[in-house]
């Protein structure tokens, strides 16, 4: 279909700060027991999208993705994981490697997109549209925009500041303005000529951008070229294309029908516009805006349903959230077959008497539990080996971890190798690979890293 | 018919029970029966059950037989046997006679009154197999003499094996050839051997079936464009759908006289479509995409859509390469038919679609074997081009160059919806500097004309809008009214947007002169007097959804309400009486004159074809099977020119007129039998009839009353 996929895997984000380190780059980033891109890529093989670009920012973070992938889809997909330097940023990667990119249309994936929304769906309606942009755009999740922090508290009275202005046509295909979360102000400015040329728009706050896009190849890579400065997509591309589409100076020739005809001798291009006569629906655009295809273009929105899953995991409460997700009213997406206790428990696990394991929980294989534990809502990775009277409530434990007797771990993420001692307890924290949490002692909202 | 009726009643014991028997066991099952006769006949009343509904003809030699013999005579059943096949098929006119007899019944059925015309051979046929059916058994009753006695025993047989049949729920009984052999057997074992019987006669009914449906298909594939599908016809749906790219769901509750149209259930088409947008080699992007654009609805308008098609088969085209050991002209044929089959699935074509595909089909069976691959493919990138730009745009100028000398200062043109053609005549007469008023009348659910109304006045053309249940209203104030057409037939007929026919109706009832604008392309040589059998089903939804408050959501779920159906009909035709012009590429004339211009135009066709027969013969001479030393040059001559230029007819003509002299050597016969592209030619069929160097001078001369 002439279409290009390429997935920004990322680096090490600072905003995970203690879940990713060195050694797990967050497209490593265990959810559910499977790494964040396996999500993605899973979508992908799905809609028969075999070839792909992975980018990952930072040489030693290609390199273990780079290695993971090549083992865990050796003859299914055909990917191709290319480094850039850090600190590029979404824009500043695609410019690294816009010499790759030769289909029509550029598919671009974020990496840590954890949905089920069909990457198809987007592409036909950029397609269908001959769109220069198309955004998917899903419905913000409960627990707030995920660009707010982790540590919400105090941040709630804020929220309603945070949020995605987004503008659409009465259609709703068509994408006018978009001002995302940390630029709103007071105001939001929407220029006179657009609201001339729609009549009549639709405003909307309940809206987050993605990160899935449909682009063009030649818009992106001219403004790619062009805006040097640029570093994010979702923050300066898509604002400039979506400011920008309607640009093209006024006196810009209605070129209509009765023109073309005039032409004796008829480009291509005259056809394209011929063909596009009324392509969108009068009621959309007026006629002078829609004929003005040559110099602008349009930038449309595929907005997905209430029902599907569309979830970004770029913060430590969305990655709670996802994992949570995974496990919970959106299983179809972890690719695992749930018992009837809506429960993984691996057949190698080992369970001490009166361990109680609830729904909507994943123990991995090789894990150990011991006597009177409970486990509720919870993933727990491999190798783990769990004391008795241990209570491992909303929280996800990774691989390795040894959690002596007596703990109490609630709405927490801790990760590789951790050690807790007896009876400590630990609620909303994160705890960073390899760190020791001492015998006794209670930790909440806290963020724990070796140093 | 009453007078004769009793006859046969007084008779029922008398002349030839079998063929009674026959015709009333047939006869009542009445379920079985393609037209359901209302009730059961009575018992006794043989003859009358003999008279169902669906057995027109078989009745028909019982009457024959009974007109001339009224006394019961005991004549010898062998008598009648022998008679009955050696009569002549019973002439249609006889049959009508006896139908319009039986019309003047009382008693006869309502379904009698019309047997439906095209079923007039099935039941005969169906005579003819249950004559041989009945055949056997007649043969072997014929030894035993039937007394009175037995003949009641008979009577009653039957009727208790009816009964019988009605208590098991048995809707259907049997032929009367078993009770005839089971005399006087118990009703039971009759039961049973109805049933055996049954099993029996529904397999010639459905073979009948099968070869009613099937000759006239065939008839259509020669002769027509496509066969359309009838979507009633539930098995030749389960089999299109195997092959169907686009899962459909059916709609539930459509209207009974469109089931033969296909609707579905909308909106789970485009999620499907979606989903499979990168399954590899599914279709071309650029085909997909218009296909897309159908289905969603971005495209719409018999020009828009017949061009975007065109392009993405160009696009197509430009990037195939033909497949090793395959040929291009049928790989690409078959593939373009796969795309045009993906587009059917997406939107029904339009007509003029039709067109063009048969268009392009034929510039590439005609490719010449010599072409290399990328001249072909430039071959038929230009043949599209050229049919965009000639059939559409420049037939739009022309059409606009016509139309404008209809409209005069202060006049009020009248149009309805959105056609583009019009909308192309309103600007170019605003842009001469013609002072008019424009009438918009629209309708629901596509509300075009709203579009047409905003560009209209953003370019200063005052303008009234208004809806289609105003347009009695309107229609005072308007002089002139101009219609768009999807199509137009060879009877005159403009197929065009529903709601087109009433605007005409009314325009001519208020004597206000009807002007149709369609390109020629569009036309086509079918003939349809309703806008029944061939039509397109909307999304019934959309005209569920009324505008303006929750008040009006009467119609919300309407689909689970089965007693409930929607009709959103998209076109309607208007019968050519209401048409005053027809302005096309070809001029303006009365819409009479269609059949010259599809002629005319099917002729250009035509012509191609003979300079490519002509190159197949000069292939041939080539190759030194034959020798045709005058028509070469020409031969190579016209190859070279391709368009369908005056030029290139006139010098096909030429050559045409050498072959078919007597003196050259090659004569038209023979390049026939070579013309595979062609199929079977008669060669008579290659003399140009008539004057047809200029073939449209005599249509210019064609004045149109205004």
């Amino acid at each position: 279909m002439d279409f290009q996929v390429v997935v920004l895997a990322g680096g090490t984000s600072e905003k995970l700060s203690p879940l990713v380190s060195k050694d797990v780059p967050k497209a490593l980033l265990p959810v559910a027991n499977r790494p964040l891109l396996s999500y993605a890529l899973d979508l992908l093989e799905a809609s028969d999208l075999k070839d792909l670009i992975v980018v990952v920012e930072g040489q030693e973070a290609a390199q273990l993705v780079g290695a993971w992938v090549s083992s865990a889809y050796l003859d299914r997909l055909r990917v191709e994981v290319v480094a850039v330097s850090e600190d590029l940023g979404s824009a500043g990667a695609l410019r690294a490697i816009s010499k790759r990119l030769t289909a029509n249309d550029i598919l671009v994936i974020s990496g840590d997109l954890v949905t089920d929304v069909l990457p198809g769906a987007v592409a036909a309606t950029h397609r269908r549209n001959g769109a220069a942009v198309t955004a998917l755009l899903c419905s913000v999740p409960v627990s707030g925009p995920s660009d707010s922090a982790s540590s919400s508290g105090k941040d709630k009275a804020k929220k309603p500041n945070r949020l995605n202005i987004v503008v659409l046509d009465k259609t709703k295909h068509f994408l006018l303005h978009i001002v995302s979360g940390t630029d709103v102000e007071k105001d939001v400015r929407v220029h006179k000529r657009k609201i001339q040329a729609v009549g009549q728009m639709e405003i909307r706050s309940d809206l987050m951008d993605a990160h899935l896009y449909a682009f063009k190849r030649t818009i992106l890579q001219d403004i790619l070229e062009q805006k040097e400065a640029y570093r994010s997509i979702r923050l300066e591309v898509l604002p400039h294309l979506v400011r920008s589409q309607l640009r093209s100076d006024p006196s810009g020739n209605g070129t209509t029908v009765e023109e073309t005809g005039n032409n004796a001798v008829l480009s291509s291009g005259n056809l394209q516009c011929l063909a596009q006569h009324r392509v969108i629906a009068p009621s959309a655009f007026n006629q002078d805006v829609l004929s003005r295809s040559r110099g602008g273009h349009r930038c449309c929105a595929y907005i997905a349903t209430k029902s599907k899953y569309c979830h970004r995991l770029n913060s430590i409460q969305s990655y709670c959230d996802i994992n949570r997700d995974v496990i919970g009213e959106a299983s179809h997406l972890s690719g695992y077959s749930f018992s009837a206790q809506n429960n993984i428990i691996h057949p190698s696990s080992v369970l001490g008497s009166k361990t109680t394991i609830g729904p909507h929980c994943i123990l991995a294989e090789g894990s150990q539990l011991g006597d009177k534990c409970s486990v509720k809502r919870s993933v727990i990775g491999r190798h783990c080996r769990i004391g008795s009277s241990v209570k491992i409530v909303n929280s996800v434990v990774m691989n390795h971890v040894v959690i002596e007797d007596g703990c109490h771990i609630q709405g927490s993420v801790v990760c590789n190798n951790v050690q807790l001692q007896e009876r400590a307890v630990l609620k909303d924290c994160q705890i960073g690979a390899g760190y020791i949490v001492t015998t006794g002692s209670e930790h909440k909202a806290e963020s724990l890293a070796r140093k | 018919m009453d007078i004769r009726r009793p006859p046969p009643r007084s008779s029922s014991g008398g002349v030839e029970p079998r063929f009674r028997q026959v015709g009333f066991v047939t006869s009542a099952e009445p379920e079985a029966e393609p037209a359901p006769a209302a009730s059961p006949p009575a018992p006794d009343g043989l003859s009358t059950g003999a008279r169902s509904p669906v057995m027109i003809p078989p009745p028909l030699i019982p009457d024959h037989l009974h007109a001339p013999v009224p006394v019961p005579v005991p004549a010898p059943a062998s008598e009648s046997q022998s008679f009955m096949p050696s009569s002549p098929p019973p002439a249609s006119s006889s049959r009508l006679e006896a139908a319009s007899d039986l019309d003047d019944d009382d008693d006869v059925d309502v379904s009698w009154a019309r047997p439906p015309p095209p079923a007039l051979p099935e039941p005969y046929k169906r005579y003819l197999t249950e004559k041989k059916n009945e055949d056997a058994p007649a043969s072997f009753s014929q030894k035993p003499k039937l007394s009175r006695a037995e003949r009641r025993a008979t009577q009653e047989a039957q009727r208790a094996a009816k009964a019988a049949a009605k208590e098991a729920g048995l809707k259907s009984t049997a032929m009367a050839s078993d009770v005839n052999t089971k005399l006087s057997k118990q009703p039971k074992t009759a039961k049973t051997s109805l049933k055996k019987d049954m099993t029996q006669v529904n397999p010639p009914v459905a073979s009948d079936k099968k070869t009613s449906v099937h000759p006239p298909d065939k008839d259509r594939k020669k002769d027509g464009p496509q066969p359309r599908m009838q979507f009633d016809n539930a098995h030749r749906v389960v089999k299109a759908k195997k092959r169907s790219i686009v899962n459909q769901s059916e709609a539930q509750n459509r209207v009974e006289l469109f089931r033969h149209l296909p609707q579905y259930a909308h909106g789970t088409q485009l999620p499907d479509l979606e989903s499979k947008f990168f399954q590899p080699d599914l279709m071309h992007p650029s085909v997909y995409k218009v296909g897309l654009q159908y289905l969603s609805g971005n495209i719409s308008g018999g020009n828009a859509r017949c061009i975007a098609m065109l392009l993405a088969f160009r696009e197509a085209i430009n990037d195939y390469s033909t497949p090793a050991e395959k040929i291009l002209s049928r790989d690409l044929t078959a593939k373009i038919s796969s795309f045009v089959s993906f587009l059917i699935e997406c939107r029904p074509l339009s007509i003029s679609m039709g067109n063009a595909i048969r268009f392009l089909k034929n510039r590439i069976t005609k490719l010449p074997l010599t072409l290399s691959e990328s001249e072909a493919k430039a071959s038929l990138q230009s043949d599209v081009d050229r049919f965009i730009n000639e059939k559409i745009i420049v037939a739009d100028k022309v059409i606009v160059s016509h139309a404008v000398t209809k409209i005069r200062d202060d006049d009020v043109l009248l149009t309805y919806g959105s056609p583009s053609v019009i909308e192309m005549i309103f600007d170019h007469a605003h842009e001469i500097g013609k002072r008019f008023r424009v009438v918009v009348v629209d309708s629901r659910p596509n509300l075009e004309g709203q579009g047409l109304l905003r560009r209209l006045v953003a370019k200063g053309i005052s303008c009234t809008y208004t809806h289609i249940n105003a347009v009695s209203y309107i229609m005072h104030e308007a002089t002139r009214v101009f219609l768009g057409a999807s199509s137009v037939l060879s009877n005159g007929t403009v197929y065009s947007r529903a709601g087109t026919a009433s605007v005409a109706m009314v325009a001519h009832a208020f004597g206000v002169p009807v002007l149709v604008c369609c390109e020629a392309y569009k036309f086509h040589e079918r003939v349809q007097l309703d806008s029944i059998c061939s039509n397109e089903l909307g999304d019934p939804d959309a005209i569920s959804r009324v505008p303006g408050g929750k008040s009006s959501s009467h119609l919300k779920n309407w689909a689970d309400n089965e007693n409930f159906h929607l009709l959103n009909l998209k076109y309607d035709i208007t019968p050519s009486d209401y048409v005053s012009m027809l302005i096309t590429d070809y001029g303006m004339l009365p819409p009479t004159s269609v059949p010259v211009i599809v002629r005319e135009y099917r002729r250009e066709h035509f012509i191609a074809c003979t300079i490519d027969l002509l190159h197949w013969h000069g292939l041939l001479n080539h190759l030194g099977q034959s020798e045709l030393p005058a028509s070469k040059d020409c031969c190579f001559d016209t190859e070279q020119t391709p368009h369908m230029c005056a030029d290139a007819k006139s010098k096909a003509f030429s050559a045409l007129d050498m072959c078919s002299s007597p003196k050259g050597r090659g004569e038209p016969q023979h390049c026939c039998r070579l013309a595979t592209p062609m199929g079977t030619l008669i060669p008579g069929s290659l003399q140009p009839d008539g004057p047809s160097t200029s073939p449209f001078s005599e249509l210019s001369e064609n004045v149109v009353r205004n």
